[in-house]
């Protein structure tokens, strides 16, 4: 299974198996990872499941799609050029080893 | 402190979204009294609103629908019960199940939720006539849709219109019969109503507006075959839907002798007439902010916030309840999203020439209620903002030209929030 790295505001890390086809949302919040509210579901309705993907694996997820693009502008902490909606990271083989930090908050 | 916080236990009634809300919020705040979560679906906590969209779409399995997976409950020590609560006991603080087991409270949720309205019409008990609610209620349906030719259904709210988009996609032949003479009457303006007619009229199904349905009409093996309408006339249908909206789940709380009108009348901290139950999500009936009058609402939103409420208070911080309200419909390739809610307005300004995506704006005395937004998601959430923080917008500035939500934020960026209402 693709292996994704989670990384809190205290730079605490945990790695998890994540199954393909989830999304990087979900493998966080079923393996209680703290710091994502996805409070709509992953239904790319509230943007509260923001993560900044490592600079080091940047090349990793698909590009981003338009409206999860207008709805990055409005996530509690500051949008970065790094910056997605993890409810729409879909797990593959590519994301591989992809590294997201959590912002401070979400709401 | 606040008033009847940190109680020994607390028993949540409801294991649906605000139910559940309630417990993982409860934790999150550090409570560590006995928490258990009671419901009659012998199912792990789920999502509801993928149901009549991704899930009915053969797009997600039911594992994906779980807002936790089963380890999280243990790890949390929620005690997740299977069972029919009978009873309440409001004197001896005891909830009792249709086993006979009872679990004392020190504090009681009553997050019970809704039942779909059944057609009151002959035919109506016929194999084939669904409603759709759980998450039983949508595998059936899924089920049906892959033997289905032609789907009726009744009523042209969110769940129905969601469905006929689901089983046009199906390949179905699909009517839609609405009684009043527009779709989604009772939650978007005339406008974005319109907006869906033509969606789904382009998608190939038929809508029909003012008729009731008269009765159903079966094969010989018991199956629905027909429904027939107000005006006499016949529509062949192997499946039929009713999306007639909710009845609130206040039963146990009126024989508890708690207020109910509309739904279980609360405060806004969500107390019921009893100090020691709080009532929350689809069955509350809660004052609105802005007018005061006491509604219930069915949403997502709507139940994670109350629970969020509850879960604070319970732990020691107090305060009414002053959530925006937000709404959000997909159906075919179009999500419609609401921001605010319109209790009556008297002003509409339209955002956006593309008659496929575009907001409409609701005022009321020159104050903006509500904000309708058709794949415009930007609007949606820069209105949520605006109405939340109490931003001033009047309807002559919305309907200057070149006026975008977006910039009329970014302009009121950093000004100290206005308190609403």
């Amino acid at each position: 299974m693709p292996k994704i790295t989670y990384v809190a505001v205290d730079a605490a890390e945990r790695t998890i198996d994540v199954q393909a086809g989830t999304s990087v949302m979900r493998g966080a919040v079923f393996n209680d990872i703290d710091g994502i509210v996805a409070q709509c579901g992953g239904n790319l309705q509230c943007a509260t499941c923001h993560v900044y993907v490592d600079e080091s694996t940047l090349d990793k997820p698909e590009p981003i799609q338009p409206n999860e693009n207008e709805m990055l502008d409005f996530t509690a902490c500051p949008r970065r050029p790094n910056s997605r909606l993890s409810c729409q990271l879909t797990v593959t083989e590519a994301l591989d080893g992809l590294i997201v930090h959590l912002p401070e908050r979400q709401k | 402190m606040a008033e009847g916080a940190h109680p020994d236990s607390v028993v949540i009634v409801g294991a649906g979204q605000g139910g559940y809300q309630t417990a993982a919020s409860l934790r999150e705040h550090g409570y560590r009294g006995r928490l258990v979560l009671i419901d009659a679906e012998d199912e792990l906590p789920y999502e509801k609103p993928p149901l009549s969209k991704a899930y009915l779409k053969g797009e997600a399995d039911e594992a994906q629908l779980w807002l936790r997976p089963v380890g999280y409950y243990a790890r949390q020590s929620i005690e997740l019960v299977a069972g029919s609560v009978t009873a309440v006991d409001p004197a001896a603080r005891t909830v009792r199940l249709a086993d006979g087991s009872e679990y004392e409270y020190g504090h009681l949720v009553l997050a019970t939720g809704a039942t779909p309205r059944t057609l009151g019409v002959p035919g109506a008990g016929l194999r084939g006539v669904h409603t759709l609610r759980t998450a039983q209620d949508a595998a059936a349906l899924r089920t049906s849709l892959g033997a289905a030719r032609h789907a009726v259904v009744v009523g042209a709210g969110f769940i129905g219109l969601e469905f006929a988009a689901a089983a046009r996609r199906a390949g179905c032949e699909v009517t839609v019969v609405e009684a009043l003479d527009r779709p989604l009457a009772r939650v978007v303006s005339a406008r974005t109503a319109e907006h869906f007619t033509r969606l789904h009229r382009r998608e190939g199904s038929r809508l029909v507006f003012g008729q009731g349905v008269a009765a159903l009409h079966g094969d010989e093996r018991g199956a629905v075959a027909a429904v027939e309408l107000a005006d006499g006339a016949r529509l062949p249908a192997d499946l039929v839907l009713a999306g007639i909206g909710v009845i609130p789940r206040t039963g146990l709380a009126a024989a508890a002798g708690l207020r109910v009108s509309g739904g279980i009348v609360v405060d806004a901290r969500l107390l019921t007439s009893d100090p020691h139950i709080s009532a929350i999500g689809d069955c509350a009936a809660f004052p609105q902010v802005r007018s005061g009058n006491r509604l219930r609402l069915e949403s997502v939103q709507n139940a994670v916030g109350h629970a969020e409420l509850v879960a604070a208070r319970l732990t020691g911080e107090s305060r009414g309840y002053r959530e925006l309200p937000w709404f959000w419909s997909d159906q075919f390739a179009t999500t419609v999203q609401i921001a605010g809610l319109d209790e009556g307005h008297d002003t509409e300004v339209v955002l956006g020439e593309d008659p496929d995506a575009f907001s409409v704006l609701l005022f009321r005395g020159g104050e903006l209620q509500a904000v309708e937004s058709v794949n415009r998601p930007t609007d949606h959430l820069a209105s949520r903002q605006l109405l939340d923080r109490g931003i001033p917008l009047n309807p002559a500035e919305a309907a200057a030209p070149g006026f975008t939500l977006r910039e009329h934020l970014a302009s009121h960026r950093g000004e100290p929030a206005v308190p609403v209402g």
